[in-house]
């Protein structure tokens, strides 16, 4: 009877796995605050590497003041940290977004006033960044990579093979629509299935139509803010492009985090998509020919004729930042501080993050970028970040959490056509 | 003997459940403070639209699990308790699903069903390039069905053990009546395995009250909230609203159903009167 015991030992191993699972989970106590010196948590992927290799210089020169850093995926570091924090096993350096959990953090006393600490880092950086992690005009955060603006990208050979060009208006970006649909491809490649892609939507059109104030009513809890005329016109937009098709049939199948989205422009699938700026590096990666024969383009997002936003105005995240929590030690937030001030965005992280195609919002950047290689996308991101008017931070950082929620429900059905615009509206007003 | 098992269950399972019971009665958003709520969070679940739908959603969920896999895994588990040829060879292909972990599969399943670059559009066959995750009316059954791949070779074995305790001898006096391979199915089988049955019911109800993991790596609750059961909506409220009172009322409801549901299931098919069935017992 082989067949007998081996599919005993195969069960007993079906049995053991979450056993070991669980074993496996308890034994990691990361960040704990009775370390020895200071803690970091960080983010897996886009920039991870040069925030190692900016921890790595630095314990090589202060063998004192060690930092041990720890890197997690995204989804699941945004559960982790709030627990961490909650019961006061937090590490050192917070890895963050700035926005409502920010301001969260603040009002519950989690993380300590970094204005005098680090006013040496925030003096380098952009204005508009700094001020995304300021509190009543203290700060918070600190921005410890790149700007992460929301960009189109377009693959002008499937453009150009349709007979249409990049859009400038909305108009031109309707009649773009037409035009590939006819050509059979995807006109916009769009990843529903993760919701957050189509936050860049609406908070565009929204910005396009009515320019800041259009949010800025939302974040003050102003009644009716949903279903005021100008972001009601931006949901009524939104209905516009799915029923004219632009997203193709599939497109709430689709999957950001495989990247599934651009692979769709890469491999001349769709015609264009409105991304961050951090799958850049993904498009090197994955279709370096059109990358170097120019094929790729990139754009700001469209005008709308009439619209009361700056053409400048950008939607994205300024960075990503660093807070300091007040559960350390006091000698792990010394360290945490004279790092900030000293390390982040020194020469060799600057070059770190542009070597990958990442540019940091650091004044005074231009001649840097002007020495790097293909350097057509770093002038573009940063020239964008620092001639704009109003960098408006993802609204589901901005807003706190269970309105966040709503916010990413709703619109799915909104894009799904399973409610109308005005429903999308009354049932967001109800949120405020 | 029964004390270590008694302490396990009482420090991993009572005490958590009375922490959320507490829970429930509060408004907390893991940060801040907890403030006393009273009945807020019970009432405001009872009248949420989306925690509704998900109750409602499974339900169903529950129901079509149950019309899929029981069928399947009894014929595969009397097919494979038999002495065809090729039998071990399927046996070992059947239950390869069991090792494979719930995430692994709701990715592999998510990179096959992609619309532009899944199994359909590799191999060219219109039929398999649908919108399956994405179209609201589609994504249920899909996931029905990815459930059922992964846990119908649990429930095969199962009916596998069972059909071999059913006395040979049974068999040998049916053929001697001159009863067919269907007639034995249903006159001896099929009664013979009524205690199996109701252990896998049973086990496949309440785990499918509970799915949460390949749901939640599949569709993520979408598209809109198509695929939003009980389980992903209470962790979706608790873990991304950060609503933690609400989210321990839908983890009680959870808690209630379930029992309900396995006692319920028990009384009714008499299990808790069972006896044995094997012969001279």
């Amino acid at each position: 009877m082989k067949l007998g015991t081996s599919r005993r030992s195969l069960l007993a191993l079906g049995a053991a796995a979450p056993v070991v699972a669980t074993l496996g989970a308890c034994g990691n106590r990361p960040g704990s605050s009775s370390a020895d010196g200071a803690t970091a948590w960080g983010l897996t992927g886009g920039a991870e590497e040069a925030m190692r290799a900016s921890f790595e210089d630095w314990n090589e020169a202060h063998p004192d003041d060690q930092i041990t850093a720890e890197y997690f995926a995204n989804d699941a570091y945004k559960e982790k940290i709030r627990t961490a924090i909650g019961s006061g096993n937090a590490p050192t350096l917070v890895f963050g977004w700035a926005g409502a959990t920010l301001a969260d953090y603040v009002a519950n006393d989690q993380v300590i006033d970094l204005t005098e600490p680090t006013s040496a880092l925030t003096d380098r950086v952009l204005p508009s960044v700094v001020q995304v992690g300021m509190i009543d005009g203290s700060v918070y955060a600190v921005p410890n990579n790149q700007s992460q603006p929301v960009v189109m990208y377009h693959n002008n050979e499937v453009l150009e093979a349709a007979g249409t060009g990049v859009p400038e208006t909305w108009s031109d970006l309707l009649a773009a629509v037409e035009a590939l649909k006819a050509h059979d491809v995807v006109p916009i490649a769009l990843a529903g299935q993760s919701v957050w892609p189509e936050l860049m939507w609406i908070s565009y059109l929204a910005d396009r139509v009515g320019g800041e104030a259009a949010f800025q009513r939302v974040l003050d809890g102003e009644a009716g803010a949903w279903s005021h005329p100008d972001m009601l016109r931006a949901a009524q937009m939104i209905t516009e492009l799915v029923d004219a098709g632009a997203f193709g049939d599939g497109f709430a199948s689709v999957v950001a985090d495989a990247g599934a989205d651009h692979a769709l422009v890469s491999t001349g699938k769709a015609g264009m998509i409105l991304q961050g700026s951090w799958i850049y590096p993904e498009f090197l990666t994955n279709a370096p020919d059109l990358v170097a024969s120019g094929g790729l383009i990139f754009s700001t997002f469209p005008i709308v004729e009439g619209g009361a936003g700056d053409p400048s105005n950008i939607v994205g995240n300024p960075a990503n930042y660093w807070s300091v929590a007040s559960s350390a030690p006091e000698d792990a937030q010394q360290t945490a501080t004279d790092y900030l001030s000293e390390a982040v965005y020194n020469d060799e992280h600057i070059d770190a993050l542009l070597a990958i195609g990442a540019v940091p919002p650091v004044v005074g950047l231009e001649d840097r970028i002007a020495e790097e290689e293909n350097n057509e996308f770093l002038e573009f991101t940063y020239a964008m970040v620092r001639d704009a008017a109003h960098f408006e931070l993802s609204w589901d950082q901005a807003l706190p959490a269970d309105q966040a929620q709503e916010l990413l429900n709703n619109l799915s059905r909104l894009f799904l056509g399973d409610i109308t615009a005005e429903q999308f509206a009354e049932a967001m007003d109800a949120t405020l | 003997m029964a004390a270590p098992a008694l302490i396990l269950f009482g420090v991993f399972a009572i005490v958590p459940l009375f922490g959320v019971a507490a829970l429930s009665f509060v408004h907390w958003d893991g940060l801040g403070a907890i403030t006393w709520a009273g009945f807020d969070n019970w009432t405001a679940a009872a009248n949420d639209p989306v925690s509704r739908g998900a109750l409602w959603l499974t339900v169903k969920l529950t129901v079509l699990c149950v019309l899929f896999q029981a069928p399947v895994s009894l014929l595969l588990g009397v097919f494979l308790a038999g002495r065809q040829r090729y039998r071990s060879l399927l046996a070992t292909l059947f239950f390869l699903p069991l090792l494979f972990s719930s995430a692994a599969v709701a990715i592999t399943f998510t990179a096959l069903l992609d619309p532009n670059f899944g199994a359909g559009s590799a191999l060219d066959i219109a039929v398999l390039s649908q919108n399956w995750l994405g179209d609201p009316q589609l994504a249920l059954y899909v996931v029905v069905f990815v459930i059922g791949w992964c846990f119908i070779p649990f429930h095969t074995l199962i009916y596998q053990a069972g059909t071999r305790q059913i006395p040979k001898e049974l068999y040998e006096a049916a053929r001697m009546d001159g009863a067919g391979a269907v007639q034995q199915f249903f006159l001896i089988t099929l009664p013979m395995l009524k205690y199996t049955i109701v252990t896998s019911t049973t086990l496949m109800t309440v785990g499918s009250l509970t799915y949460f993991d390949l749901i939640f790596v599949l569709t993520g609750g979408g598209p809109g909230n198509a695929t939003r059961v009980l389980p992903l909506d209470m962790y979706l409220t608790g873990f991304r609203s950060y609503d933690m009172g609400q989210a321990s009322v839908l983890a009680l409801v959870l808690v209630a159903v379930g029992l309900a549901v396995s006692l319920g299931l028990n009384r009714i098919t008499g299990a808790s009167r069972m006896d044995s069935r094997s012969e001279g017992s």
